[in-house]
């Protein structure tokens, strides 16, 4: 009853029900599916059509498309550390959890510590996909695939990050929304429609701008430094002003937030 | 004597979901050695007390310990006390050999007594099969399976009978037995007398929160009931309430409660009332603890009339109006 076996019971919790590698799975297809994609369609463009198509350094083509790995990929983790979370409550788990070791608040940082090595994981997982089709495609189009490129390497060890950071978060979102259904609206939703929204209408101005890198997506671009959505369409450069140490420690803060909250409102109550 | 951390002990226990008091001011103590059943109807306030004593709900007031510790500050929760609540804490997904395994990490105890508490409760054959198929019998198994991982020397049982099937019951009936003579304390809760009455000791019965009844089987047949009668009734009857016993009219006679057959003669007798029936209603236990459980305690009857607010699942105490807010 420590915090090194509690965690190593976490993290047992995840790998002995098949959703981790099911979500693993998906995530690898739809990341390498979209890295192709954008290899594909940036790699082909001409040098000098730059002034027909959006603001884009082409020298940076494979960074943006090696990056999808968090910008596409950052709602798997969030999911399957929100699932770890909700799952507790569905099957009530949380009663032989709590029996193992009545020690709450060290049980979910246990959960926590464990789902962001699974988090990493799953960036390692989503690296491969990005950087393996991107890599194959970009060549295909006649383009380096700038695997020597040291910020090649500084962009996966960012994604890394990033992803860990995400699952924590997702267990924080658990932890707050215990609900599973409700836990699995608010993060297909947020992630896929509000907040690419709300990035997209931000830089009208310059306050919204101002507070629009603050949100999660956007704060996890400026951690990994590249992003489709920082290079593409109307969020201009200005737009991510956030340090990459910045962007990690508003991930970190978010989740920080959310879980102490969830502590004391959700994770305490009674188990009945 | 100092109290050791075999023996549980509660004290003035009490726990309120909003309006609805599940658990009032509840003491009893359970000692090591024998089978100790915890009765009362359901919603009676069980599931609730054994909740409180492990740690899992807070309660409103009073305590709940073993041997004056509370679960929560247990050096090592799991090889001083196992538990097994209701039979649905598992993950569908995840075999039973698994379900264990994680439990045995986090209380850091040796893997080789996985292998043994499934060999000991009969699921060793299906240990690898995923607890979503499992039946309710092999599920019941499998929360005794947890309950003994940590080989504890205290054993807290909700419903363990329930869904098990005769050969099942007639293997715990002796499991239990068997636990208690190895010295140690087994605390076993029913809403039936009937499934338990061959096993226990001693039992605690609760009705609406409250305690009603704590003492031995023997003693609860003692608050059967006497069927009693004489010529002259009306002397009868009023000989008895003035010996201060409970006695209700029937077409039959007198039915006194909570005397036995000799008390209610001597009282007949010191009366000069000479008696035309005299016999102990033979019902059995059963009929006594419905007796116990089926009445309001006196002091606050009909006192939860507020009725039942979304009340948490966990089983609030029966009242009279159900049709409260939603």
């Amino acid at each position: 009853m420590s915090v090194v076996s509690a965690t190593r019971a976490e993290f047992a919790k995840v790998v002995t029900v098949r959703l981790w590698w099911i979500l693993a799975l998906v995530m690898f297809a739809y990341v390498g599916l979209l890295a192709g994609v954008l290899a594909g369609v940036f790699g082909g463009l001409d040098l000098g059509g730059g002034s027909a198509g959006p603001q884009l350094d082409l020298g940076q083509v494979h960074l943006v498309v090696y990056s999808t790995a968090s910008a596409i990929g950052y709602v798997f983790p969030v999911l399957l550390g929100a699932l770890s979370a909700t799952s507790e409550f569905r099957h009530q788990t949380l009663t032989p959890t709590f029996l193992a070791n009545p020690r709450r608040a060290q049980v979910l940082v246990a959960k926590a510590v464990a789902m962001a090595v699974v988090g990493a994981f799953y960036g390692l997982v989503a690296l491969v996909a990005s950087v393996g089709t991107g890599a194959v495609v970009l060549s295909a189009v006649g383009r380096d695939a700038r695997l020597d490129d040291p910020d090649t390497w500084v962009l996966a060890a960012r994604v890394l990050l990033a992803m860990a950071l995400w699952a924590v978060i997702g267990v924080a979102l658990g932890t707050l929304v215990p609900n599973q259904v409700a836990v699995l609206v608010i993060v297909l939703a947020f992630t896929q429609f509000v907040e690419p929204i709300l990035r997209s209408v931000s830089p009208i101005w310059e306050w919204t701008a101002q507070v629009g890198q603050f949100l999660p997506g956007a704060a996890s671009d400026a951690l990994v430094g590249w992003s489709v959505f920082t290079t593409l369409g109307s969020a201009s450069a200005d737009a991510v002003a956030l340090e990459w140490w910045q962007g990690g420690l508003v991930l970190f803060a978010i989740a920080l937030v959310a879980g102490v909250i969830g502590y004391f409102a959700v994770w305490k109550r009674d188990v009945t | 004597m100092a109290a050791t951390a075999t023996t549980i002990d509660v004290s003035h226990l009490s726990k309120s979901f909003g309006p609805v008091e599940a658990v009032s001011d509840l003491s009893f103590v359970v000692e090591p050695g024998s089978v100790t059943g915890f009765l009362g109807p359901n919603g009676a306030g069980k599931t609730t007390t054994l909740r409180m004593l492990l740690g899992l709900v807070t309660p409103s007031s009073g305590s709940a310990s073993f041997g004056g510790v509370g679960y929560r500050d247990l050096p090592s929760p799991l090889t001083t006390v196992g538990t097994a609540l209701e039979a649905s804490s598992f993950h569908p997904g995840r075999t039973a050999r698994r379900h264990l395994g994680i439990y045995a990490t986090a209380a850091a105890i040796d893997r080789s007594r996985i292998d043994a508490v499934l060999e000991q409760v009969g699921i060793a054959q299906y240990a690898d099969r995923r607890v979503g198929g499992y039946s309710l019998g092999m599920r019941q198994r499998l929360g005794l399976a947890f309950a003994l991982l940590g080989d504890p020397r205290v054993l807290v049982l909700d419903e363990p009978i329930n869904g098990l099937d005769p050969e099942g019951i007639r293997w715990i009936r002796g499991f239990l037995r068997e636990l208690a003579n190895e010295g140690r304390t087994v605390l076993v809760s029913s809403h039936l007398l009937s499934e338990v009455q061959q096993s226990v000791d001693r039992a605690i019965i609760i009705s609406r929160g409250r305690l009603v009844f704590d003492g031995t089987l023997g003693d609860l047949e003692f608050t059967a009931r006497v069927a009693v009668d004489a010529p002259d009734r009306r002397a009868l009857h009023a000989a008895l309430l003035a010996a201060g016993a409970r006695v209700d009219v029937t077409d039959d006679g007198l039915i006194v409660k909570e005397l036995d057959a000799a008390a209610v003669g001597a009282i007949a007798h010191r009366a000069g009332v000479a008696l035309s029936l005299l016999a102990a209603q033979q019902e059995g236990l059963e009929s006594a603890f419905l007796e116990l459980t089926s009445e309001a305690p006196p002091p606050r009857a009909g006192a939860h009339s507020g009725g039942a607010h979304a009340a948490p699942a966990a089983a609030p105490p029966v009242t009279p109006t159900a049709g409260g807010a939603s």
